[in-house]
C-alpha cells in the first residue's frame, strides 16, 4: 500500500466529496444547522448590545426597570441562544447521520468485495487485517464529517469578518489577512510531517487486530503448548509499535495545534503594531486599528474550526487508500450467462486441467508453482468416483476445481458441458455441493447451519440429518434443530460438525456432490451407516469423493488415483490393486501393518513358549 | 461452573475509572506536572487576550494618544505569552499522549494476556471478532478521552471556581443567580450522563458484533462459495452494520441532547442575568459597568460547564470501551494457574490418574461419569469409542484445558491443578484434530513447538517423522509460506504439521486427539511407526477412530457413553464377544475390506 508522502488537500478534499455525495440531504443540513449556529453566535454579542442600548440602559438611566422592558430583554437573548442551540442541534445530529451512513455504505461495500474476492487472495491477507479496513480505517477516512459542517458553517463568519475588515480599511486588512498564508503554509507542512505517521499508525492498528485475531483463533492451539507467553511477546511487540507510532502522530498533532492556535494572536499584534505606528504618523484613525484587530480575534475561532478539519485531513486520505486498496482489488471470479440444468445426476469432467498458485519467497518475490498437471477426471452421470492419493497429492485442489472455488490455469472443467467460467453467478452452488475435509460452521443454529437460509422445511433438515447420521445427538441437544452451535460450531464435538457438513449438502440434492473426506472425525460404525445412507439418498447424484477407507473406496465406480498433482493411474479397485503401485500401498497400508503386527506377535509367543 | 465472558462489566462510571486508572497506572505517571503545565496554558490563554485588549486600551486609545512605545512592550509581553502558551501547550500534549497511549498499550496487553488465560469454554462464550475488537477499538474509545478529555475536564472545573469567586466579588446575588439557573441541569445531568453512558455501551457492543460477522465471513470464505450463500452472508453483515450504524447514531443523539441542555442553560442563565441585572442595576445596588463586566464572567463560567458537559458525553464514551475492556479482563480464569505455588515435576516418564472423574458442560448432561483410569509410566494407551462417548473430554481433562466437575486428575500423582502450566505445557501436549497453523512459514509453525529449535532441528524432527518425501513435494521446503490458518495447506497436511510440531516440543506424555484422522493410511502407518519408536520412553495417548492405532497400543482403554467399558490390550478385547469394542472393531474391519 503506498501512501504518498504528502498528499494533497485537494486529494483529501476530493475524498470527502465522495462522502458528501453518498449523503447530500444529510450534510446538507448539518451545514445549515451550522450556518445558523454561526449567525446566531454572531447574534449573540450583537443582541446584548441592543438590549443594552434600548432596554437595560434606560431602565438604569430612569432607576426603575418596566416589566415590558425585562421581558423584551430576556425575549431577545433567550430567542437568539434558543435558534444558537436549535443550530447546534441539527448540525451535530446532521452531521452523525452523515459520517455514520457514508461509514455503513463503505463498511458494506468492503465487506462485499471480501465477499467477492477469491479464495487466493483471502489466503494472502490477514482476517485482523481485514477487520481493521472494514472498521477502523472506515472510521478513520469518515471521521472528518464530525468537525466539517462546524468548518463550513463558520465559513459564514469568517467571510463576514474579512468583508468588514476590508470595508474599515483596505491596508490593514492585507497585514491581518497575512493569517491566512501562514495558516496555509503551517497545515502544508502538517499534512507531510503528518501522513506518513499516520499511515504508519493505520496499519499497525491492522497488525494488531492481526495478531489478536489469529491469536484468539488458535487460541487452543496456544494453550496446549503453552505459548501463551510467546503469544503475549507477539502482541506485545506490535502493540508497542502501535504505541510509538500513535505517540509520534500525537507529538506531530501538538506541535501544529499550538502553532495554528498562535497564529491569528501573531495577525492580531502585528495589527496593533503596525496600526499603532500608522495613528502616529496620523494617517490612520485608532478606531479603524481596533476594530480590525478586534475582527482578527473574532476569526481566530472559525480558523481554530478549520485547523480541525485540516488535522484530520491525514487520517481521511490513509485510511482511504487503506479502503480502497480493497475496494479496488482484483481478482474477482468472472461469472458467465449460462444456466445448468435442474435436474438429474450431472455429467462433470476435468480435461487437462493445469493449475498453479504464487508462492512467495523469503525475499517477498511471487513465483507460480504448479500444483495440478494435466489433470482429466470424468465423472459420467450418476456415477460415483473416487480420488485416492497420499497427502498433499493435490486431491482437495481438484475437488476445489471441481466447483469452481478455484479456476484452472489450463485446460477446463465442465458440467454438463458447460465450461464452468461460463456459468452465471450461484449457478454452480445450486447444482453442485461440497463437503469439505475441515467443516466450517456458522455462529447459527443447527437448522440455520444446514439449510443456510434456503427454503427448507424441518421435515426436509431432519431426512438430512438422518441421512448424515446426525438425529440422535440433534435431538439430545438443548433445543434441538433450534440449539445454537456456537461461533465456528464450538460447542460441538469434530464429528458431530462433520455430520451436519454433510446433511447440509444433502438436504440439496445436488446434481454433483464431492466430498473430501468428508467423514474422517466419525467412527467407523456411522461412517458406514452414513454411506449407506447416501447410497440411497444420492440416487439422482453425481458423487466426487475423495477417500481412503477401502469400504468408501469400494463403493466408487471407478476410482483415480492421484500422486503429485498428476492422475497415475484410474479403473476399478482390483485393476487399480494388480498395477498401481502407490495405490495398493495406500489402501492396504492398515491391513498390511495388522498382518506385520501379528506376525511379530506370533514371534514374540514363539519365542516365549 | 465455568465462568462466562461478560459482554460489558457492571461497574458504575467512577468505578469504572477508577479501576481503569488501576489497570493503566501509566495514566496517573507526572499527572501533576501535567496539570501543572496544562494550568499554565490556560492561564496563558486567558492572558493573551488580556493584554491585547491592555494594547488598545492603554497604548492606541490611551488618553495622551497613541503611545508606540507602550505598544511595542505590550506586543513583546503578548509575544512572550504566546509563546509559553504554545510551548507548554505542546508540552501538554505530548506528555498526554505519551503517557495514554503507554497506559492503553498496557491495557491492551493485560486484556490480551488474560483472554489466553481464560479456559477454552470461557472463551467460547464469546466470539473471536468480539474479543479482538476489546483489544482494538474499544481501547481505541478511551485513548480520545484520556488524550484531551479527562484534563480539560479538571481544567474547566478549575476555571469554574475561579469564576465563582470573581463573580461573587461583582456581586453575590447574581452569582447565587447564575448557580441557581445551573442547579437544574446538575440534577439531569447525571441522568442523561447514565443515558448517554448506556447508549455508547450498546455502540461498543455493536462494534463487536460487527466484527464478529466479518470475521465469520472471511475465515468461512470457501464454504460460503462452495454454498453460494453470498448474499445471505451479506445480508448478516448488513444487519451487523446497520445495528452498529443505529446505535451510533443513537448515542450521537442522545449526546447532542445532553450537550445541547449545557448550552441551553448557559445561554438562558445569561437573559436571566441580563434581566436581574436591570432590576439591580434600575434599583441602583450595582452599576451598568458593573452588570457588563459581570456579564463577561458568566461567560468565563459557562463555557467551561459547556465544555465539562461535552466532555463528559466523551468520558461516558471512554467507559463504555473501559468497561467492555475491564468486563474481559475481570472474567475469571477459572482454569488457573498456580504459579509460583504451583509444583514442578521433574522431566522423565509420566503416570496418569483419573480418579472418580465426573464432568458436564455447561448447561449439559453429565458426559463423563467416575471414571477411575491409571496410565502406568512409559505406556502407550489407545482410547477408542463411539463419536460422543466422551473421548475428546478425557483429554482436554488430561492436558487441563478444563477441570473435572467431580474428583481429580493426578500426573505423577500430583492433582493437576496445582501443577505449574509453565512445567505441565512443558512436560504433557495435546494435538488436537485441527492443529491452527499461523501465517507464516512451514519451519515457524513447526518451531513453535520449541522456539529454540534451529532449523537443522526442525528438519531432524521431520525426517525422524518421515516426512521428508512429503516435505520434497512443497514448493519451497521449510521455507513454505502456509497462508491464512494455513489454508494453503490440506487438512492432511496441516495435521502434519501440528504432529511435528507437538514431537518437536518432546513432551514426556503425548496426548493425540484424533491427530491424523486426516492423513492417508500409509502416511498413517508411517507416522505411527516413528512415532512408536519415539514414544518408547514416554507415555503417548492416543483417541482415535481408526482402530489402527488401538492395534498398535499398549492398551486399550473403551469409553462409551462416558464410561469406562472396557480395558486391556487389543487382543484380548477384540475376543470379549458382544463387547463394545469388539463391535466397534468388526465394523473397523469391515471397511478395510470394503
Amino acid at each position: 500500500m503506498s501512501v504518498d508522502a504528502a498528499p494533497s488537500l485537494r486529494r483529501a478534499l476530493r475524498i470527502v466529496g465522495v462522502g458528501i455525495r453518498r449523503q447530500p440531504r444529510w450534510f446538507a443540513f448539518a451545514v445549515a444547522g451550522s450556518t445558523v449556529y454561526g449567525v446566531m453566535t454572531v447574534m449573540t454579542a450583537w443582541a446584548i448590545g441592543k438590549v443594552t442600548r434600548e432596554q437595560v440602559q434606560p431602565a438604569v438611566e430612569a432607576g426603575h426597570a418596566t416589566s415590558a422592558q425585562l421581558w423584551t430583554t430576556f425575549a431577545w437573548v433567550a430567542g437568539v441562544v434558543l435558534l444558537n442551540v436549535v443550530g447546534v442541534v441539527i448540525r451535530r445530529v446532521a452531521a452523525g447521520y452523515t459520517m455514520f451512513n457514508v461509514a455503513a455504505h463503505y463498511r458494506r461495500e468492503v465487506t462485499r468485495q471480501y465477499l467477492r474476492l477469491p479464495l487466493s487472495w483471502h489466503h494472502r491477507h490477514p482476517s485482523g487485517q481485514l477487520l481493521s479496513n472494514a472498521n477502523a480505517d472506515v472510521e478513520a477516512t469518515w471521521n472528518v464529517f464530525a468537525p466539517l459542517p462546524m468548518a463550513i458553517g463558520v465559513v459564514v463568519m469568517l467571510v463576514a469578518g474579512i468583508v468588514q475588515m476590508v470595508l474599515v480599511d483596505p491596508v490593514m486588512a492585507v497585514i491581518g489577512l497575512t493569517v491566512f498564508p501562514l495558516l496555509f503554509l503551517a497545515n502544508m507542512v502538517f499534512q507531510r510531517a503528518m501522513s506518513p505517521r499516520i499511515a504508519r499508525a493505520q496499519q499497525l492498528r491492522a497488525e494488531v487486530s492481526e495478531v489478536a485475531h489469529e491469536s484468539f483463533e488458535a487460541a487452543l492451539v496456544v494453550k496446549a503448548m503453552g505459548r501463551e507467553e510467546q503469544e503475549a511477546e507477539r502482541f506485545e511487540e506490535v502493540t508497542r509499535r502501535l504505541q510509538a507510532a500513535n505517540v509520534e502522530v500525537g507529538r506531530t498533532r501538538g506541535t501544529f495545534d499550538p502553532v495554528i492556535e498562535a497564529i491569528p494572536t501573531l495577525g492580531t499584534l502585528a495589527v496593533l503594531a503596525v496600526g499603532t505606528y500608522q495613528v502616529s504618523r496620523g494617517a490612520l484613525e485608532p478606531a479603524a486599528v481596533v476594530q480590525v484587530a478586534y475582527l482578527i480575534s473574532v476569526l481566530a475561532f472559525p480558523v481554530r474550526a478549520l485547523g480541525w478539519v485540516l488535522g484530520e485531513m491525514p487520517r481521511t486520505v490513509v485510511g482511504w487508500d487503506r479502503v480502497d486498496a480493497v475496494l479496488k482489488a482484483r481478482g474477482a471470479l468472472e461469472f458467465g450467462e449460462t444456466s445448468l440444468p435442474a435436474d438429474d445426476a450431472a455429467h462433470a469432467a476435468l480435461t487437462g486441467v493445469d493449475y498453479s498458485y504464487d508462492v512467495v519467497d523469503e525475499q517477498g518475490d511471487e513465483s507460480p508453482f504448479q500444483a495440478i498437471h494435466d489433470v482429466t477426471i470424468d465423472l459420467p452421470a450418476g456415477a460415483t468416483v473416487a480420488l485416492v492419493g497420499p497427502t498433499g497429492s493435490g486431491k482437495t485442489t481438484l475437488t476445489n476445481l471441481s466447483l469452481r472455488l478455484v479456476d484452472p490455469d489450463g485446460g477446463a472443467v465442465r458440467i454438463d458441458d458447460v465450461d464452468l467460467r461460463e456459468v452465471r453467478r450461484g449457478g454452480i452452488p445450486e447444482v453442485a455441493s461440497l463437503v469439505p475435509q475441515q467443516t466450517f460452521m456458522f455462529d447459527d443454529s443447527v437448522r440455520g447451519n444446514i439449510t443456510l437460509g434456503g427454503d427448507f422445511s424441518d421435515d426436509e433438515v431432519w431426512g438430512a440429518l438422518a441421512t448424515a447420521q446426525a438425529t440422535g445427538f440433534v435431538t439430545e441437544l438443548g433445543d434441538s434443530l433450534g440449539t445454537h452451535v456456537g461461533e465456528r460450531g464450538a460447542s460441538l464435538s469434530g464429528g458431530q460438525r462433520q455430520r451436519i457438513a454433510l446433511a447440509r449438502a444433502i438436504i440439496r440434492a445436488p446434481r454433483l456432490l464431492v466430498l473430501d473426506d468428508a467423514t474422517s472425525a466419525v467412527d467407523p460404525a456411522v461412517e458406514q451407516a452414513i454411506l449407506a445412507g447416501l447410497r440411497k439418498a444420492t440416487s439422482g447424484t453425481t458423487v466426487l469423493v475423495v477417500a481412503y477407507r477401502m469400504s468408501t473406496i469400494t463403493l466408487a465406480d471407478e476410482i483415480v488415483y492421484v500422486e503429485g498433482g498428476r492422475v497415475l493411474d484410474h479403473g476399478s479397485h482390483d485393476e487399480l490393486l494388480a498395477r498401481c503401485e502407490g495405490y495398493a500401498r495406500l489402501v492396504t497400508a492398515y491391513a498390511r501393518e495388522a498382518a506385520e503386527r501379528a506376525a511379530v506377535e506370533a514371534d514374540e509367543e514363539g519365542v516365549t513358549v | 461452573m465455568s465462568a462466562t465472558i461478560e459482554k460489558t462489566s457492571s461497574l458504575g462510571t467512577l468505578d469504572t475509572l477508577k479501576r481503569g486508572l488501576a489497570l493503566s497506572p501509566e495514566l496517573r505517571r507526572g499527572l501533576w506536572v501535567t496539570l501543572a503545565l496544562a494550568a499554565v496554558t490556560t492561564v496563558g490563554r486567558i492572558v493573551v487576550p488580556f493584554v491585547v485588549q491592555q494594547t488598545t486600551d492603554h497604548g492606541l486609545l490611551g488618553a495622551g494618544g497613541p503611545d508606540p512605545g507602550l505598544v511595542v512592550r505590550y506586543v513583546l509581553l503578548a509575544l512572550v505569552a504566546v509563546a509559553v502558551t504554545a510551548l507548554t501547550a505542546y508540552a501538554v500534549n505530548v506528555r498526554l499522549y505519551r503517557a495514554s497511549e503507554a497506559g492503553l498499550a498496557t491495557l491492551r496487553l493485560k486484556a490480551f494476556r488474560h483472554i489466553h488465560d481464560l479456559s477454552m469454554l470461557t472463551q467460547n462464550t464469546e466470539r473471536r471478532g468480539s474479543m479482538v475488537s476489546r483489544v482494538t477499538s474499544d481501547v481505541d474509545t478511551i485513548s480520545m478521552f484520556v488524550q484531551f478529555g479527562g484534563i480539560i475536564l479538571i481544567l474547566s472545573l478549575g476555571q469554574i471556581v475561579v469564576a465563582t469567586v470573581l463573580m461573587a466579588v461583582y456581586s453575590p446575588l447574581l452569582t447565587a443567580v447564575v448557580w441557581l439557573c445551573f442547579v437544574p441541569l446538575l440534577v439531569v445531568i447525571r441522568r442523561f450522563q447514565r443515558i448517554v453512558g448506556r447508549a455508547y455501551t450498546v455502540v461498543r457492543e455493536r462494534v463487536g458484533d460487527l466484527l464478529a460477522a466479518v470475521s465469520e465471513s472471511v475465515v468461512g470464505a470457501a464454504t460460503i462459495r462452495a454454498y453460494g450463500v453470498e448474499s445471505r452472508t451479506a445480508e448478516r453483515i448488513d444487519d451487523a452494520i446497520e445495528a452498529h450504524r443505529a446505535a451510533a447514531i443513537r448515542a450521537q443523539v442522545r449526546s447532542v441532547v445532553a450537550f445541547s441542555s449545557g448550552q441551553l442553560v448557559a445561554g438562558l442563565t445569561l437573559a436571566v442575568v441580563l434581566v436581574v441585572g436591570t432590576v439591580l442595576a434600575a434599583g441602583g445596588h450595582m452599576t451598568l459597568g458593573e452588570l457588563l463586566a459581570f456579564l463577561f464572567l458568566v461567560n468565563l463560567f459557562t463555557q467551561p460547564v459547556q465544555q465539562a458537559t461535552e466532555i463528559l458525553n466523551e468520558l461516558q464514551n471512554a467507559v463504555a470501551g473501559w468497561r467492555r475492556v475491564i468486563g474481559i479482563v475481570d472474567t475469571p480464569a477459572d482454569v488457573a494457574d498456580p504459579g509460583d505455588a504451583g509444583v514442578t515435576l521433574p522431566r522423565g516418564p509420566i503416570s496418569v490418574t483419573f480418579e472418580d472423574v465426573g464432568f458436564a458442560y455447561p448447561g449439559g448432561e453429565p458426559v463423563l461419569h467416575d471414571v477411575d483410569l491409571t496410565i502406568e509410566p512409559r505406556s502407550r494407551i489407545a482410547i477408542v469409542g463411539e463419536t460422543g462417548s466422551g473421548k475428546s473430554t478425557l483429554a482436554k481433562l488430561l492436558t487441563r484445558l478444563m477441570d473435572p466437575r467431580d474428583g481429580r486428575v493426578l500426573i505423577d500423582g500430583t492433582d493437576l491443578r496445582d501443577v505449574r502450566f509453565s512445567s505441565l505445557r512443558e512436560r504433557v501436549v495435546l494435538v488436537p484434530q485441527e492443529g491452527f497453523l499461523f501465517d507464516e512459514t512451514l519451519l515457524e509453525n513447526i518451531r513453535f513447538g520449541r522456539p529454540d529449535a534451529t532449523d537443522e532441528e526442525v528438519e531432524l524432527a521431520l525426517t525422524e517423522l518421515g516426512l521428508d518425501q512429503w516435505l520434497e513435494g512443497l514448493p519451497q521446503g521449510l521455507r513454505t509460506e502456509v497462508g491464512q490458518r494455513g489454508e494453503s495447506l490440506s487438512a492432511g497436511e496441516r495435521q502434519l504439521v501440528a504432529l511435528a510440531r507437538a514431537y518437536l516440543a518432546d513432551p514426556d506424555l503425548l496426548v493425540l486427539d484424533e491427530a491424523t484422522s486426516a492423513v492417508d493410511p500409509s502416511t498413517e502407518v508411517r507416522l505411527q511407526r516413528a512415532l512408536e519408536g519415539l514414544t518408547r520412553g514416554r507415555t503417548s495417548i492416543a483417541i482415535a477412530h481408526r482402530l489402527s492405532t488401538a492395534e498398535a497400543a499398549d492398551e486399550v482403554v473403551v469409553v462409551d457413553r462416558g464410561r469406562i467399558v472396557q480395558r486391556g490390550p487389543h487382543r484380548e478385547l477384540v475376543q470379549q464377544e458382544g463387547s463394545v469394542y469388539a463391535g466397534l472393531h468388526a465394523s473397523w474391519a469391515a471397511q478395510q475390506r470394503g
